[in-house]
């Protein structure tokens, strides 16, 4: 997203920075996608099927690839068609509707849907919502919309001891939980020179898989961990091919609707929120301090007055500010430390990205205003516009 | 040599015994008109407290009166560890070799007391004078090392280390380029220039004026260390909560001197923008300065004198009220070697907004940031900080809470072990 200022405001509805966008694509695009799809291409091929892998491909990341690189695109296409890989379901925007509405987050979960259909050619059967956002209602919703498993984070404190490599039930929904711990390993720590396991070797690594308990280890990262978060230099790609081959050995890959035909090993319950997100694995990197959460609630209450006015090109550029990435730009409580939130954002402190957002919303609003429907009363950019008038001494 | 070794470097930190430093400024509390004044103070303090002797040489204005130090320093630790002293000069911080001219003339031919040729023809000389009366004080205090604070000591460090036969370091609060935005005076970069040569040691108050003084003066990189400043943390007028007597309106504060270099040009144009979005915003100038003349012509020309306050050159107490009013410091300098009064705002519980061309932005995470030229940008931050409450007191909760960061202890250890590694290096470069 652009920089949109203030005086944008009313006069330019354009708020992505194509150029940006674009330059950002081509280097993750080369450094990361395209050669890490390659490698998988090669593995499954190589091991005769007996490889496997499930991707979580958000709706935006595909218009971005159709967009700026359609190889990236075809090459995931490519490994769709190996019979080798399934595909996910989740929001279309990778955002936390499901936090602010129901019924919008349905929708971008069908709209996602649709797209994976068409794109890869199969109906995905499993959901993991944005940033592993879960909870037990969450269990339940994906379960109506007709999902059999849900993934998430095999967090401390809903595991409680427990093992996270055993299907759980939550509200009769099937879930797999992340192994946090080997996750981490490679994502974060696999070139970290102070990291005392350093540097990490593929039997290493095996010989901490064959030391686990259970049924299936579930290990989720991003996928830029391959190429850009660790780059190549330090010998990524190496070792994930060595490791690949190395646990063939002795362990079996499964896609993720696979993994979930084991029986359940009892069921969990998870009545707050758990997600991904640094060591605190709760919401409050999208919603911890004031102003993420002012953002975020006067965004949702725009969404009945966009959608009343039918207008789609308005109702793009608001699900647009849906992305979670917006309110993550947005948060202070790590900004001191100049960590991965730092490392990820555009902009140079969460009140440059927190400013931006805004000046949109507002733009939005003019949009609705000119379609003469009404912004709710309690809109916060609207109070907040009325004590700019001339009060007086 | 080696005898000078031990009593200067090993033998301190074996018994205990204070490191000696001949400290020689322009100005020092309550004597100042900027900066400067408060870091001296402020370092020798810090140093104070890590068990440092300073002996602090400073210009004396003839006419002015006798100030109590003592009352100001106190009378614990830092007292003792202290010792001022004045030389009689008509040198003034913040002076160029034409506001000298100014000065002697005025002197010699005006009311002048006491004798008249005591004093330099030029700035030029009034330095050497300066500097010549380094040297006997450099004959006469016992010290270990010595340490000049900005170009008009630089001689009378030349001169000292000349005398005694220690390593100088030279601090670089602002350079010339600095001061003057680009056009200086060719007197005053050359003392600079041979100042920072002559040095054993050049500390820069950041990475910015680090980065100047090599582009500015071709100064080898690896012979200077970055300090940044701190400030004191206990004193009462940070909690003093003067509340704002503008009640419906929000008060954007500027303080700082009137000139080029403080960028209050753009202040006003940036002003003249926010008034277009919001009418319920005041701004408050506080300082006095050679662009007054022109800021204030500038004001009516823009139609905004109604909603533009003029509050002089605030000192003391005032200073501290003009923050706690502000709901926000802008500092739009076009150069700002570091900037302390952006942690004094801080410290007073408002937010800053600061140029990106100063050192205070390197350190500062919690602040809005712009180069000094981009109006748009800083129209664009301000309106927003003053529209939506929940930023305000965000940054403001984030703001206070980094302010505590910056102390006086820090930048004084960081100095003490730059004075330590000088002395080992002269030390051991001596007997080899």
């Amino acid at each position: 997203m652009r920089r949109y200022q203030v005086f944008d405001i009313g006069g330019n509805h354009d708020y992505t920075d194509d150029q940006k966008n674009k330059a950002i694509m081509k280097k993750i695009s080369e450094k990361c996608y395209l050669p890490m799809n390659k490698l998988l291409l090669k593995l499954i091929k190589k091991y005769d099927g007996a490889f496997k892998i499930s991707f979580s491909i958000t709706g935006v990341f595909i218009d971005q690839c159709k967009k700026y690189a359609p190889e990236v695109l075809e090459s995931f296409r490519a490994l769709a068609k190996t019979g080798c890989v399934e595909f996910l379901c989740e929001t279309y925007y990778h955002s936390l509707a499901y936090l602010y509405s129901k019924k919008e987050f349905k929708q971008q979960v069908e709209k996602h849907k649709k797209l994976i259909e068409k794109e890869f050619g199969k109906t995905p059967k499993v959901f993991r919502n944005t940033e592993l956002v879960f909870n037990n209602d969450l269990a339940e919703t994906a379960k109506d919309l007709g999902f059999d498993v849900v993934l998430a984070e095999g967090a401390d404190h809903i595991l409680k001891k427990k093992t996270p490599n055993v299907v759980y039930t939550v509200n009769n929904c099937k879930v797999l939980l992340k192994n946090y711990k080997l996750s981490d390993d490679i994502a974060f720590r696999f070139s970290n020179k102070d990291w005392e396991h350093y540097p990490l070797t593929p039997k290493k690594f095996v010989s901490w898989i064959d030391e686990e308990e259970g049924d299936v280890i579930n290990l989720f990262m991003d996928y830029e961990t391959f190429g850009e978060h660790q780059w190549e230099e330090s010998g990524i790609f190496t070792f994930m091919e060595s490791l690949f081959g190395a646990l063939l050995k002795k362990h079996k890959f499964v896609t993720i609707s696979e993994a979930s035909k084991h029986h359940s090993k009892g069921s969990l319950n998870v009545p707050r929120f758990v997600s991904w997100a640094d060591i605190d694995r709760d919401l409050t990197a999208w919603i911890g301090n004031q102003m993420q959460e002012n953002a975020i609630k006067e965004l949702y209450l725009l969404e009945n007055p966009v959608k009343t006015s039918k207008d789609l090109a308005l109702l793009e550029s608001w699900r647009r500010l849906t992305t979670s990435d917006h309110f993550y730009y947005m948060c202070t409580k790590w900004f001191n430390d100049g960590d991965v939130h730092k490392y990820f954002s555009p902009y140079e402190s969460p009140y440059e990205a927190f400013i931006a957002f805004m000046n949109i919303l507002n733009d939005i609003i003019i949009r609705i205003k000119e379609k003469n429907i009404k912004i709710p009363t309690n809109s916060y950019i609207m109070s907040s516009l009325e004590q700019e008038a001339w009060g007086g001494f | 040599m080696k005898n000078g070794l031990d009593s200067a470097f090993g033998e301190h930190k074996r018994r205990g015994v204070s490191l000696k430093v001949l400290m020689f400024g322009w100005e020092f509390p309550p004597i100042k008109s900027g900066g400067l004044g408060t870091a001296c103070y402020d370092l020798t303090k810090g140093l104070s407290w890590n068990n440092v002797d300073v002996t602090f040489v400073m210009p004396h204005a003839p006419d002015n009166a006798e100030v109590e130090f003592v009352k100001l320093i106190g009378a614990d630790n830092f007292s003792k560890k202290v010792q001022i002293k004045k030389i009689k000069t008509l040198l003034t911080p913040y002076l160029n070799s034409h506001g000298y001219s100014e000065i002697i003339a005025r002197f010699k031919f005006g009311d002048g007391k006491g004798n008249a040729d005591v004093y330099g023809e030029n700035i030029y000389q009034e330095v050497q004078r300066l500097a010549a009366v380094a040297q006997e004080i450099a004959n006469e205090e016992h010290h270990d090392i010595i340490h000049a604070h900005d170009w008009m000591t630089y001689e009378a460090g030349i001169e000292a280390r000349k005398a005694s036969n220690k390593p100088l370091v030279v601090h670089i609060h602002a350079t010339e380029h600095d001061r003057t935005g680009g056009n200086p005076d060719p007197m005053i970069a050359d003392i600079e220039y041979r100042g920072m040569m002559a040095a054993d040691r050049i500390i820069a108050n950041s990475e910015w004026t680090k980065q100047n003084v090599i582009h500015q003066y071709q100064i080898n990189p690896d012979k200077i260390d970055v300090v940044h400043w701190g400030v004191d943390y206990d004193k009462p007028e940070y909690h003093l909560n003067h509340a704002s007597p503008f009640k419906n309106e929000k008060l954007v504060l500027f303080l700082g001197r009137i000139t080029l270099q403080k960028g209050p040009d753009y202040f006003i144009e940036v002003a003249s923008n926010v008034l277009k979005f919001n009418k319920n915003v005041r701004f408050l100038i506080a300082g006095s300065g050679d662009m007054t003349p022109r800021i204030i012509n500038r004001v009516n020309e823009l139609g905004i004198s109604d909603k533009v306050n003029f509050a002089g050159f605030l000192k003391g107490e005032h200073v501290h009220r003009a923050f706690q009013m502000a709901d926000l410091y802008v500092m739009p300098s076009t150069s700002e070697p570091f900037g302390i009064v952006a942690l004094e705002s801080m410290k007073n519980g408002t937010p800053t907004l600061l140029s990106k061309q100063s050192g205070c932005s390197e350190v500062i995470k919690h602040s809005m940031k712009a180069d000094f030229w981009d109006i748009n940008l800083m129209t664009d931050q301000i309106v927003s900080y003053l529209r939506y409450n929940c930023f305000q007191q965000e940054l403001t909760k984030y703001s206070d809470k980094e302010a505590k960061k910056f102390n006086l202890n820090d930048p004084a250890k960081k100095t003490l072990a730059i004075y330590q590694n000088v002395l080992h290096q002269w030390y051991n470069h001596s007997t080899t």
